[in-house]
């Protein structure tokens, strides 16, 4: 396959940005879409011209690094997976690819495709936790847990961090990737005693790193690798309604 | 040097329990006066900067990917053992103990090994209090599976993500004392060195992947936790950025390497579908639960298949040749990695292979699904199985998959005592970056096991005894050693920048791979492994003159952070080389062809070999020291691992 490229690039988080173009020759459909960039890159690094950076690591649709906007769409055009699990038989010979970092203001540019997801840190550090020590805690089957709800917690636990519902949503919010991480602990036992705690803290973190709201849209489910949930949103609302009308708590 | 493994005496069971007794203790208000780095947060050092936190240590967390959540224990599948003995099949630490020495066919020390799986059972209370959604019975407790080398279930899963959702509960663990300000978390910034003062580990030279800049930081300790190096072999399961760096700087600085060539080539991946292809993805061992491998019966039919003539599903039951069922019948699919792999290999050798490569052999899920119906398995492999198809475009539900071993773990790594002490004091390493639990062949999920078992249960306890006997004094970070340091840091960072040849660092790091895969795999000999270590000594001097590094240090530079990270692996592949060359025997992953049983299994040398290597560093360019520690064994009885 040839394909054209126009690809985001940006010297650093201050240098103005632009689309450049680039021919990916001979590519195979059975490559990946970052094998395909490795390609690229490798011709441009043999002429001695900067590599297109970009986050990866994992390549198995997991680590939640790869943040690629692919015509349109981050991840690019299939459902339900990451950029490193896009192939390119997923694109026609000679199609043009238009290739662009998360859009966010959250999200700052670092250099070309790679972008500062710390925000999503920040509000993970502020409460998505159990407060608990190592050691001393029950045997794991003191526990129990009904199936549905601890398969309910699994579903908003497989989100991996990446960033897709933010840059998918014309808010630029963030309440998938929140709603996800409150959601999980909100659900469980284990999370009860700091359930109106943590949500209040994370929302509020949430709204200190400047991510829009949610107007319900559903571009972020849509998007979202690991399909979480609209319904973790309403969630999340209802425990943060419930949190400030009766439980609010000092945060 | 003479090494001291410090494994205490006594009884087995006893041993642990005396040890931590005898360790000495910091009293809760000189805590808050040492500082401890903890260089990877994978399971191993998001576990332990968490657990050291906790106790009151302040911590400096360091890990080059954007997030720790990223570290590559993320991609971990199939699940963590545990001696819960909740299903009541027999399982107990013994039994799991006994299981992981065999596994790793005699060639890990008894006392560690049994101290893992005492605390496994401590592991699965942590996780789950921390709110990890394990598996689960309609009852509300803990569902478990089998695994290979086994014949209980003790796999506590989430899923085919257990390796996410154990590091998501440390991870929040590590966010909780972020958020307390007992550890200072440094994202995107790479270990590029460690400092010694009088001999002792005290800080570490790090880069700003974003800025460049070079740091300094002192500490009373510092922890590696810093994963594997099966990128050696540049195609394998492991993420694109898993590197040896930091152990292998921490090396120089006189950490000795304990097994280097021990390397896990895990049986089921996706086989190589080209030239172009970047990584390996592993489908995890939990498959074969319900998956049955095989082959055509005979070189007509795989030659058939290789050409496209017929279709897999073509093949009648009895042209199939269930091998692995065949020749091990009690453990079935289910024998170690080790034995696995190399019948995978002895079918592609034999040209029954399959796919267009011809180098792959099937692993067939229908029997499972006319037994448990599609649902069910969809229930319980059905994110592997898309995974699959998104790679290959093939139906597993509809036909079998194929798969071929690749390079998954090293179970080799940097030599640590009892108390996970490298030969350099105040220098720890934990998780996959040591040698310690596994011996010659890992069991499967026996690894996120063994990385919370040393971050969790192990380090608070040891890392303790080392700064009570060191005393609180602050380390100077002005002392000339941290200015050396980082002058070395930065002669090698300018003298990678000038290169201006002619071959990409990718190249490089590919022709590395394939030296060490054809030589360094899953058969071994004398004469290949020769003629390897010329190629990769000519391999190294080229890659110093005719490499291309573009950039500048001060700026997110990619082709940098390769380089360095490929120019560390060209040095470790000589000294795996040299540790395979010099172990003339056959053991769990280490196949020497010259050591083989009449029925092609591997053939140990007791007698000679019972030891850990210890490679010691004595300089550029000159041969690696090696030094034995003999492996003692009170509790169980050698044998010829038997797993039919």
């Amino acid at each position: 396959m040839n394909l054209t490229l126009k690809v985001w690039r940006q010297k650093n988080a201050e240098a103005k940005g632009k689309l450049v173009t680039y021919k990916a020759q001979a590519i195979s459909p059975d490559m990946s879409f970052l094998e395909m960039l490795d390609v690229v890159n490798e011709d441009l690094i043999k002429k001695s011209e900067d590599p297109i950076h970009f986050d990866h690591d994992c390549r198995e649709g997991i680590c939640g690094s790869c943040s690629l906007h692919i015509n349109g769409q981050p991840h690019g055009p299939k459902h339900a997976i990451t950029t490193c699990q896009l192939h390119m038989r997923s694109f026609k010979d000679g199609e043009t690819i238009v290739i662009e970092p998360w859009r966010a203001s959250a999200f700052p540019v670092i250099k070309d495709l790679a972008t500062d997801r710390g925000a999503f840190e920040r509000i993970q550090q502020a409460g998505g936790f159990v407060s608990v020590n190592t050691g001393g805690v029950p045997d794991a089957n003191d526990i129990p847990i009904p199936k549905v709800i601890a398969d309910e917690a699994f579903n908003s636990a497989t989100c991996i961090g990446c960033g897709a519902c933010v840059a998918a949503c014309k808010n630029a919010s963030a309440m998938l990737f929140v709603s996800a991480k409150v959601s999980q602990l909100a659900l469980l036992p284990q999370g009860q005693p700091e359930r109106y705690r943590r949500v209040q803290a994370m929302v509020a973190q949430m709204d200190a790193e400047g991510f829009g709201n949610c107007t319900n849209t559903g571009a972020c489910e849509a998007e979202c690798p690991k399909e979480i949930s609209l319904t973790n949103i309403a969630r999340m609302n209802r425990d943060y309604l419930t949190a400030k009308i009766f439980k609010e708590e000092e945060v | 040097m003479k090494l001291d493994s410090k494994i205490p005496e006594g009884p087995l069971a006893e041993k642990w329990p005396k040890h931590k007794f005898n360790l000495k203790l910091v009293n809760p208000a000189n805590k808050r006066k040492y500082t401890v780095i903890v260089v990877g947060t994978g399971l191993a050092g998001a576990s332990a900067a968490a657990s050291l936190a906790e106790l009151g240590y302040n911590v400096k967390a360091f890990c080059f990917q954007d997030s720790p959540r990223r570290a590559h224990s993320i991609a971990a599948q199939g699940g963590i053992n545990a001696a819960k003995n909740y299903q009541n099949d027999g399982d107990s630490v013994q039994r799991l103990f006994y299981d992981t020495i065999k596994g790793g066919d005699y060639r890990a020390r008894e006392g560690n090994v049994y101290r893992l799986a005492d605390v496994s059972v401590n592991i699965i209370d942590q996780c789950v209090a921390q709110g990890v959604p394990f598996a689960r019975e309609y009852g509300g407790l803990l569902d478990n599976r089998s695994f290979g080398g086994s014949q209980v279930s003790r796999t506590f899963y989430a899923r085919g993500q257990t390796g996410q959702q154990l590091l998501l509960g440390a991870y929040s663990a590590l966010n909780r004392q972020i958020h307390l300000g007992k550890v200072k978390m440094y994202n995107r910034h790479e270990m590029m060195d460690i400092v010694k003062i009088d001999g002792q580990a005290k800080g570490i030279i790090t880069r700003d992947l974003i800025s460049g800049k070079i740091e300094s930081h002192e500490a009373h300790a510092v922890l590696l936790c810093t994963g594997g190096y099966g990128n050696v072999f540049y195609l394998s399961t492991n993420a694109m950025g898993s590197n040896v760096t930091a152990a292998w700087k921490a090396h120089k600085r006189g950490a000795f390497f304990g097994n280097p060539c021990f390397t896990q080539i895990h049986p089921t991946c996706i086989p190589v579908s080209g030239d172009h292809q970047s990584k390996l993805t592993l489908m995890s061992e939990s498959l074969r639960n319900d998956g049955r491998v095989w082959a055509p019966k005979t070189v007509e039919l795989a030659k058939k298949l290789q050409k496209g003539e017929i279709k897999v599903t073509d093949l009648k039951e009895e042209d199939r040749d269930y091998f692995l069922e065949r020749k091990y019948p009690s453990f079935g699919n289910l024998v170690p990695r080790d034995v696995a792999s190399r019948n995978a290999k002895e079918m592609v050798d034999e040209g029954r292979g399959v796919g267009a490569s011809g180098v792959a052999v099937y692993l067939d899920f229908a029997e499972a699904i006319s037994r448990l119906g599609e649902d069910a398995v969809r229930a319980k492999y059905g994110n592997l199985f898309d995974m699959y198809y998104q790679i290959t475009d093939e139906n597993p539900y509809k036909q079998p998959m194929r798969i071929y071993p690749a390079v998954h773990y090293t179970m080799g790594g940097l030599w640590v005592d009892y108390n996970l002490q490298t030969t350099v004091p105040g220098l720890y390493c934990l998780g996959e970056a040591n040698f310690s639990d596994h011996g010659a062949n890992r069991l499967g999920a026996s690894a996120l096991m063994q990385g919370l078992a040393d971050g969790y249960f192990v380090i608070p306890y040891t890392v303790g005894d080392y700064l009570a006997t060191i005393g609180p004094k602050p380390v100077d970070v002005n002392h000339s050693a941290f200015a050396e340091a980082k002058k070395q840091v930065e002669e090698r960072i300018q003298k990678l920048l000038s290169l201006r040849g002619t071959k990409t660092v990718d190249d490089f790091h590919r022709d590395l791979g394939h030296i060490m895969w054809e030589y360094c795999g899953m058969a071994r000999t004398e004469e290949g492994l020769i003629k390897a270590k010329g190629m990769i000594q000519n391999l190294r001097a080229d890659f110093w003159k005719n490499a291309i590094v573009l950039g500048v240090n001060e700026e997110m530079n990619q082709s940098l952070e390769k380089a360095g990270r490929v120019a560390d692996f060209l040095e470790l592949g000589e000294l795996m080389i040299d540790d395979a060359l010099s172990r003339k025997e056959s053991c769990g992953g280490h196949f020497r062809v010259e050591s083989q049983t009449e029925e092609g299994e591997a053939l140990r040398d007791d007698e000679n070999y019972s030891f850990v290597s210890a490679w010691e560093y004595l300089g550029d360019n000159q041969p690696e020291q090696l030094h034995k520690e003999e492996l003692v064994f009170e509790n169980v009885k050698l044998s010829q691992r038997s797993y039919k």
